[in-house]
């Protein structure tokens, strides 16, 4: 876990990697109380939307973006802020990567602003964000 | 340009939607850290909420008839417009102090932007809603804007 006396522009955040399936897909967009069909009706999301498959809801991109930071920081500090856009379609099936990079470090005012990225299979950032942290 | 708002659609801009209130249950939190895959103890175990949680929070609970045939609520705040179909854009979002289950928090939602833009495969609308989540006592939670694509 990070502290704010040693970290320093460059030093990476871990980041995951997520494979997300129709399960997760339908329980996020569950708890949502989102029935968007390009996120659960195949021919809809192929025939009528032209997507090559069920579409990874966007909001759920932006939560792993935040998720790269708060699971790097622990309880060392907190998420202040979070600024991200969705890109390009990830489509399930797909596997995504997570991570991001310290870009600055204000250790007077115990704060740090960093750039978090989600990349698709062909290395592409599909959802470029990023975020400012506090450590108190 | 491709002029597709008119005036009367940006005299929207500025527009606020009725106040949202809603009570933080820990099994909504619960549910939601499971269905993002959260690994930090506070979000399963429905003590604090994970960053993006107000959205489903104040997601749109509207009558099936109010819904569009691809399943999409339109969002009240936004008046009819030339394009329809929906799609992710990007979020904005300031954090003051975190969510927590037995919270009862207050929403407030404004119409901040609405232009156009042409994209690749012709042209989009897109649209800013500013919405500033609050305690009942007033203490502010989370200001997020969120731009939204129709093409």
């Amino acid at each position: 876990m990070p502290a704010i006396d040693t970290l320093k522009p460059g030093d990476l955040l871990p980041g995951r990697q997520y494979t997300p399936d129709n399960v997760q897909l339908f329980l996020y967009n569950a708890a949502l109380w989102n029935a968007h069909r390009i996120h659960f009706d195949h021919p809809y999301a192929t025939q009528v939307e032209g997507y090559s498959g069920l579409v990874i809801a966007g909001p759920l991109l932006g939560e792993w973006l935040a998720q790269c930071v708060v699971e790097w920081l622990g309880d060392d500090g907190r998420l202040s802020a979070i600024e991200y856009s969705n890109r390009k379609v990830a489509i399930i099936g797909e596997t995504l990567q997570s991570g991001g990079v310290v870009l600055e470090v204000d250790a007077a005012r115990r704060k740090a602003e960093l750039e978090l990225y989600i990349r698709n299979g062909q290395g592409e950032v599909i959802a470029p964000g990023t975020a400012t942290v506090r450590f108190d | 340009m491709s002029g597709l708002l008119t005036a009367e659609h940006l005299a929207n801009i500025g527009r606020e939607a009725p106040l949202k209130r809603e009570v933080v249950t820990r099994r909504d939190i619960r549910k939601y850290s499971i269905a993002t895959g959260q690994q930090l103890r506070k979000y399963l175990d429905g003590d604090e909420a994970p960053p993006l949680f107000h959205l489903a929070l104040f997601w749109d609970v509207v009558d099936l008839d109010q819904l569009t045939p691809d399943g999409v609520s339109i969002d009240a705040l936004i008046p009819p417009l030339p394009l329809q179909r929906a799609m992710a854009g990007g979020l904005k979002i300031e954090y003051h102090r975190p969510i927590r289950a037995g919270d009862v928090l207050v929403a407030r939602r404004t119409l901040t932007n609405l232009y156009e833009k042409q994209g690749s495969k012709g042209p989009i609308l897109l649209y800013e809603v500013t919405m500033t989540v609050e305690t009942e006592a007033g203490e502010p939670v989370v200001t997020e804007i969120t731009t939204r694509l129709l093409r």
